[in-house]
């Protein structure tokens, strides 16, 4: 399919209609923003009604990178001074 | 084999010139006919993305179809058992793909008639008004597709807008049919449904940095009979693919 490749890459999100949060659906090629909405409602949403979409340029995300992985992300916990478990909850306190 | 016009049998409520069923059956076979030039497009799309919106503009009109053939008898025996000359739609809906713009030229015009004949139809309480709600919202779908390519094939490069100019000239006279009267079709304002016509097209074109072409002129030769069931040379090949395997084994269950 020639010309295809020559359109930027996009990410999709979408909010299912009774979802909480945007999720990434995947990917798709688009010239611009506005195909690209239009070419994810017919790819990730099968026209169902009530979903809200977000496209992203692929190139506007900065991801975290492997290597650092460790710095980034080592879990904290041999360090429980930082998990908020050292109080009583409250009796009568609710949402929490 | 079957009837001349299936619709002749019927006699229910219409108006004086027709029957629900030959409304039913014009409009069926322009969304049966278009349906099938979309498909036409599958493995061939400038772009996979393109591709899937293709051939969901394909299946909501062939959906429409169904429904339409439906209500004048069996479809399968009115798609694929009739002459050419026994269909009913317009001609501009059998007019080859083309180039992509060709395609988009097509669809904008013709999305947008259907777009303004649904709203028309869903506010009153015809037969056709509850598949005119649902298919609306389709159908606006349709025409912002179309809208959204030809805003920019026309204010794209200078190929396309040559490209998407031409297509637009090309189908010019397939359009003055789209907006005559159906016969058995009530309740729809014509005139207004020109105006409408002629203004959402016309914008668009402008938007487009196209120049919309001049209506012709009363002496001028226009394309039409598609109702009458006269139709453009492409349109036999186009039958000859579609009914194949059926006229091959007719009668035969899939």
């Amino acid at each position: 399919m020639p010309g295809g490749t020559d359109w930027p890459l996009w990410e999709v999100f979408v909010r299912p209609r009774r979802g909480l949060a945007h999720t990434h659906a995947g990917s798709l090629h688009a010239p611009d923003a506005e195909l690209a909405l239009r070419n994810a409602r017919d790819l990730y949403t099968r026209r169902g009604e009530g979903v809200s979409i977000w496209v992203v340029p692929a190139t506007e995300i900065l991801a975290s990178s492997p290597e650092e992985r460790d710095p980034f992300f080592a879990p904290a916990a041999d360090k429980p001074y930082r998990h908020p478990t050292f109080y009583e909850v409250p009796e009568g306190v609710r949402s929490l | 084999m079957v009837p001349e016009a299936a619709g002749a049998a019927g006699t229910t409520a219409g108006t004086a010139s027709g029957t629900t069923e030959d409304a039913a059956l014009a409009l069926g076979d322009d969304a049966l006919v278009l349906s099938h030039r979309l498909a036409e497009w599958a493995g061939h799309a400038p772009a996979l993305e393109e591709e899937v919106a293709l051939a969901n503009l394909a299946l909501d009109l062939l959906g429409q179809a169904r429904t339409l053939l439906t209500m004048v008898g069996d479809e399968d025996r009115l798609a694929f058992c009739r002459q050419e000359r026994a269909f009913r739609n317009v001609q501009l809906v059998e007019q080859p793909n083309g180039d992509f713009a060709h395609t988009i030229a097509r669809q904008l015009y013709f999305s947008t008639y259907q777009e303004l004949l649904w709203e028309q139809l869903a506010a009153g309480d015809g037969p056709f008004a509850p598949l005119a709600a649902k298919a609306g919202p389709e159908t606006a779908y349709h025409r912002d597709h179309a809208v959204t390519w030809t805003l920019r094939l026309g204010d794209g490069t200078r190929l396309s807008r040559e490209r998407m100019q031409r297509a637009v000239d090309a189908l010019w006279r397939y359009t003055g049919e789209l907006t005559r009267p159906v016969a058995g079709l009530a309740g729809v304002d014509w005139a207004a449904l020109a105006a409408g016509w002629a203004e959402r097209v016309g914008a668009t074109l402008r938007a487009a940095t196209l120049t919309v072409p001049e209506a012709p002129a009363r002496a001028v030769w226009s394309a039409g009979g598609g109702r009458q069931g006269i139709h453009t040379e492409p349109f036999g090949r186009l039958l000859a693919e579609m009914q194949h395997l059926h006229r091959s084994h007719p009668g035969a269950r899939w």
